[in-house]
C-alpha cells in the first residue's frame, strides 16, 4: 500500500461521506493532505484531535476526516474551539477557516484568539474570494480585481492575513501556498506542535470563481503563478518593498514564546483556591 | 413576627442563611447543578453573574472566560459543552440579540447549555438599568428556523436558584439550549434564602452512549426523541454541524431524512411537555378572576390578589415559571372556574396573546401592559381588577 493510500485509509471517513463538495483542481485537498501528513508525523492519536471549521468551501473539510469534528457557524469557529480547548485542555484543537470566515465575519474572533494566546492552531485557506456562494469579493480580494460583487473593479484594499496575525499577537505565523506542498507540510507540523495560538495561511487558487472572473487560467496555471510569485521569507528580508509588491512571502514569519492561556488559567485556579483557604 | 420565628428556629449546621440577589442565586444554582464553564461579555443588569463566577469557577476547577462579544460567548459555551462540561452564559437584551445565531446552532446540533437573559427595556440599547419583560417572544422565535424552545423565568431569589438548576437539568436531559428569562428587579433584589448542603433538587446529567464507538449513532431517533450524547475526546469521533444532518450527523439534503429530523427536534420537547411545565396556582380553586403573571410582576400580582380578596373579590393567581412551551394545560385549568383572566406584563402583550390563543373565547382576557421601565405595582393590578370585575 502506498503512503498516500495508507493515510487515506487511516484518517478519512472514506466509507461515509464521499464524493466531496470541492471542484476538481481545488487547493483545499492539498491543504487537507498537509494536515493529515503533519498529524500522522507528530503522532497525535485520532481521539485527541478535534477539528473545528466555519462556513464555506474550507468549512466542509472536517466532515471527511475521522476525528471529533465540529462544523460551526460562519466566522465563529475560533469561539467554539476556545470552549472545547478550555473545557478539555488535553485535546489538540485545530481550526480550519477560509479568508471570509477568518477575517471578514470572524475577524474580531481571530484577533482576540491571537491576543489571548489560546492554544489552538488556525489553518486559513486564502483563495481571495467567497467560492461557495459564487465568487463574491472577500477581504483578501486584491485592489483592482473582479468578483461577482465587484464586476467593475474592487476598490478596497485587502487584508494581509499573516501580517494581521503577527500584529494581533499570534506566537507562530507561517504562510505557504498549495503549490509548495512540502513547505506547507512543515508549516502545519510546526504550528500544531507550537503551544499557543498558531496560524498557517495557505495561499490557494479558486480557478472556478476568482480565476474565471479575472481570466487567470486553469488551476495549474494559477498554481504556476503561486510558484512564480512566492519569495522565501529569508530572501524577502533583503528585498525592497517595491520589489515585493506582487510577491507572496512564504515561510515562518513569527515563532516566539508567550504565556499560553490555559497554563495561565491553571495558575489562576491555584490562586483562587488559596483565597478560599484564607 | 417573621424575625421572631427565625430566632426560635434551631438552625442545622449544614444550613446557610444568605441574603442574596437574584443574580447571585443564579450563580449558586448553576454551581450546584454542576456548571463548570462560563463565557460572557459584560452587560448591565447581568454583570454580577459574570463577576461572581469569575471568582468562584476557578475555585472549583471550572473555567471563566470573558469573550470579545456575546456571539463568541455562546460559541465558547457550546464548544465547552461538546467537550463534556456543563456550560452557561448570561446577558441582557442587546447581547441576547447577538446570541440568536449560535442559539440556533445549539438547537440543531442538540448541545445542552443555559443562557440567562436579564431583561431590560428595549429595543436596542434601550433601558440598561430598568426592568422589562419584552424578550418573551424573542426567546421563543429570535433565532431563525422553526424550532422548539424551553424558556423559564423566576419571581423570587429562591426561585432563581431552583429554576437555574432546572434549566441545567432540562438542557442536559433534552439536549437543548434553555433560556432563563429574568428581569432587572429579580436580578438585583435581595431576599433571604436558606441554602442547604443537602439540597434535594435532583441534578440530571446528559445520557452518554453505552455502545462501542463503531455502533454509536449520534443523532439516532430514540423513543424519547433524545439521542445519547458522546463528549469530544472520548473515542466516539463524530461530526457535529449546524447543517441539517442525518442520524450519523452528516449533512443531508434528502427530504426523507430532513423531515423526520426536524420533527424529532420538536417531538423531543412536546413529548415531555408536562415534565417541562413549571407553574404555581394561588387560590385559583374558587377564583372568578385569575391573574396570569411571571417574573417580578407575579409578586405584585400576588399582593393584588390578597388585597382584592380582602375587598371580597375572588381573585386567584397563576404564576408561570415555564414561559415556553406555553402553559396551555395550566391556563385551561383556571378557565374551568374563572370568567375573567388578567395578564399584567411589562411589554405590549406578549404572553396575553398566548393566553387569548388558549382561551378561544371561553373567558374574557384582559391585558395590563406597562413599558415605561417601571414595575407594575399591586395598586395598578388592583385597579385593573376593579375595572374588569
Amino acid at each position: 500500500m502506498g503512503e498516500v493510500t495508507r493515510l487515506i485509509h487511516k484518517y478519512l471517513r472514506h466509507d461515509k461521506k464521499f464524493p466531496h463538495v470541492w471542484c476538481p483542481g481545488c487547493g483545499i485537498g492539498i491543504m487537507l493532505g498537509s494536515l493529515i501528513r503533519a498529524i500522522d508525523r507528530v503522532g497525535f492519536e485520532k481521539d485527541e484531535v478535534v477539528l473545528v471549521s466555519g462556513i464555506g468551501c474550507s468549512g466542509r473539510l472536517p466532515v471527511y476526516v475521522d476525528f471529533d469534528t465540529l462544523h460551526t457557524t460562519h466566522g465563529r469557529a475560533l469561539t467554539f474551539a476556545t470552549g472545547v480547548k478550555l473545557a478539555k485542555p488535553g485535546l489538540k484543537v485545530i481550526v480550519i477557516m477560509g479568508d471570509g470566515d477568518a477575517v471578514a465575519i470572524g475577524g474580531n474572533h481571530f484577533i482576540h484568539a491571537a491576543r489571548r494566546n489560546i492554544d489552538v492552531t488556525s489553518i486559513i485557506l486564502n483563495n481571495s474570494i467567497y467560492g461557495m456562494t459564487g465568487g463574491q469579493s472577500s477581504p483578501t480580494t486584491p485592489y483592482g480585481m473582479r468578483s461577482s460583487t465587484t464586476v467593475y473593479s474592487n476598490i478596497e484594499q485587502n487584508f494581509k492575513i499573516s501580517e494581521l496575525a503577527v500584529t494581533a499577537g499570534a506566537v507562530f505565523v507561517g504562510r505557504g501556498t498549495v503549490y509548495h506542498a512540502r513547505l506547507l507540510d512543515s508549516l502545519v507540523e510546526k504550528a500544531i506542535l507550537k503551544p499557543g495560538f498558531s496560524v498557517v495561511e495557505v495561499i490557494a487558487h479558486c480557478h472556478t470563481q476568482y480565476g474565471r472572473q479575472n481570466r487567470l487560467g486553469t488551476a495549474v496555471e494559477m498554481m504556476e503563478w503561486q510558484r512564480d510569485h512566492a519569495v522565501a521569507v529569508e530572501k524577502a528580508a533583503a528585498m525592497k518593498p517595491e520589489e515585493l509588491q506582487d510577491k507572496i512571502v512564504i515561510g515562518v514569519l513569527v515563532d516566539k514564546e508567550l504565556p499560553v492561556y490555559q497554563d495561565e488559567y491553571e495558575k489562576i485556579r491555584e490562586r483562587a483556591k488559596v483565597t478560599i483557604g484564607r | 413576627m417573621e424575625r421572631k420565628s427565625q430566632g426560635q428556629r434551631k438552625k442545622r449546621s449544614h444550613q446557610k442563611e444568605l441574603l442574596l440577589q437574584g443574580n447571585e442565586a443564579v450563580v449558586e444554582g448553576a454551581l450546584y447543578a454542576g456548571c463548570r464553564f462560563f463565557a460572557g461579555y459584560p452587560i448591565t443588569p447581568a454583570t454580577e453573574i459574570s463577576e461572581i463566577l469569575s471568582i468562584k469557577l476557578p475555585q472549583v476547577d471550572g473555567t471563566f472566560i470573558q469573550m470579545e462579544d456575546e456571539i463568541a460567548s455562546l460559541g465558547a459555551v457550546i464548544g465547552a459543552s461538546l467537550a463534556g462540561v456543563k456550560s452557561m452564559t448570561a446577558t441582557s437584551g442587546p447581547g441576547f440579540s447577538l446570541m440568536q445565531e449560535n442559539l440556533g446552532f445549539a438547537v440543531i446540533a442538540e448541545v445542552p447549555c443555559v443562557i440567562v437573559n436579564v431583561m431590560r427595556g428595549g429595543p436596542s440599547t434601550g433601558l440598561p438599568t430598568f426592568p422589562s419583560q419584552s424578550d418573551v417572544m424573542q426567546a421563543r422565535w429570535g433565532t431563525h428556523g422553526d424550532h422548539p424552545a424551553i424558556v423559564l423565568s423566576a419571581s423570587t431569589v429562591r426561585e432563581c436558584y431552583e429554576v437555574t438548576v432546572k434549566a441545567f437539568n432540562f438542557s442536559e436531559k433534552f439536549r437543548t439550549p434553555v433560556v432563563l428569562l429574568m428581569d432587572e428587579v429579580i436580578a438585583h433584589m435581595r431576599e433571604k434564602m436558606v441554602l442547604s448542603d443537602e439540597e434535594e433538587i435532583e441534578v440530571f446529567n446528559r445520557v452518554k452512549p453505552t455502545v462501542p464507538p463503531e455502533w454509536y449513532i449520534p443523532y439516532e431517533d430514540t423513543p424519547g426523541g433524545i439521542p445519547a450524547m458522546a463528549n469530544f475526546g472520548e473515542g466516539y469521533r463524530y461530526h457535529v454541524t449546524g447543517l441539517t444532518h442525518d442520524i450519523r450527523g452528516f449533512p443531508t439534503s434528502r427530504p426523507d431524512e430532513i423531515g423526520p429530523f426536524i420533527a424529532r427536534l420538536h417531538r423531543k420537547i412536546s413529548q415531555h411537555f408536562s415534565e417541562i411545565q413549571l407553574a404555581e396556582f394561588f387560590q385559583t380553586e374558587d377564583a372568578e378572576i385569575t391573574i396570569v403573571a411571571y417574573g417580578c410582576v407575579a409578586r405584585s400580582a400576588r399582593r393584588a390578589m390578597i388585597e382584592a380578596r380582602e375587598k371580597g373579590i375572588k381573585v386567584g393567581l397563576l404564576k408561570l415559571m415555564t414561559i415556553w412551551p406555553f402553559a396551555r394545560a395550566a391556563v385551561e385549568k383556571v378557565l374551568q372556574n374563572s370568567k375573567v383572566l388578567l395578564v399584567p406584563e411589562m411589554n405590549m402583550g406578549q404572553i396575553s396573546r398566548e393566553v387569548k390563543r388558549v382561551n378561544r373565547g371561553v373567558a374574557k382576557v384582559f391585558a395590563l401592559n406597562k413599558v415605561d421601565g417601571t414595575i407594575i405595582t399591586p395598586g395598578e393590578i388592583l385597579n385593573r381588577i376593579t375595572e374588569v370585575s
